[in-house]
């Protein structure tokens, strides 16, 4: 079985300090090293306002990790993150195939772009010098009246 | 293809003038000139809703904390669907109301 790729946010207390941050960051490390794993990205929002008060919180600390590996860690992270003093929130997302569709819808559209130009006998890519198609870009002035619809 | 949102003079120049008038219409004859409203996701060709984008999650959650219905916004089927997801996502980590009262 291959790697999935998941992605972990989790907040944390705002007046969490820096070594309790570093401390929880080497907890999931030790998690993944132990499980069979790999992180490949941290990434620290910093305090955010929440949407919601949460407890006697209005703000959180926000941290994202990129992980790759199987259902089985996440399933023990998530299940060490419930019990864990100082975490807001967590949540596990699963995203590789999210990322791959999001992949294949884009490449779909532009060969679809491409097939579309040559059909019309121009050459598969935007010219620089090209002006802007006509039914693309009306639709950044909303309140806009066009005749044509009425 | 990211720079053909901006239209030309040539391509504006026939809603522009009318435009003036029929906002003021508006009022009275509500529903005769309602614009075809088109998913923002398919016009700005964005695959990827992602429940980390809060500025653009932001945009289909009124005050009230809801998702702004399809028949509102204009989202096609498949978007709204992942942007339901998205906004679902984002409210369990306090990036997105659940309600404001």
């Amino acid at each position: 079985m291959s790697d999935r790729k998941y992605e972990l946010v989790y907040v944390m207390k705002p007046d969490a300090t820096e070594a309790e941050v570093a401390e929880q960051q080497a907890q999931i490390e030790a998690i993944i090293a132990r499980v069979g794993g790999t992180l490949e990205k941290t990434d620290a929002w910093g305090r955010r306002k929440l949407a919601y008060d949460i407890g006697d919180h209005k703000e959180g600390f926000y941290i994202l990790h990129a992980i790759a590996g199987s259902g089985e860690l996440m399933k023990e992270i998530d299940r060490r993150l419930r019990n864990t003093e100082g975490l807001l929130r967590h949540l596990i997302v699963r995203v590789d195939e999210h990322d791959r569709k999001a992949e294949r819808a884009k490449t779909a559209r532009v060969e679809d772009s491409r097939r579309r130009r040559v059909a019309r006998g121009l050459p598969p890519d935007r010219q620089p010098g090209e002006g802007p198609q006509a039914q693309d870009g009306d639709d950044d002035d909303r309140d806009g009246f066009d005749p044509t619809e009425a | 293809m990211a720079f053909a949102k901006k239209t030309g003079p040539a391509g504006k120049g026939r809603g522009r003038g009318a435009k003036a008038t029929g906002d003021k219409k508006d009022g009275q004859r509500r529903g005769m000139f309602r614009r075809r409203k088109v998913c923002k996701f398919c016009a700005e060709r964005i695959d990827d809703i992602n429940y980390k984008d809060v500025r653009v999650l932001s945009g289909f959650v009124p005050e009230r904390g809801k998702v702004l219905p399809r028949r509102i916004s204009g989202t096609c089927a498949l978007h709204q669907r992942k942007l339901r997801t998205a906004i679902m996502r984002a409210r369990q980590i306090a990036l997105l109301p659940y309600v404001i009262d």
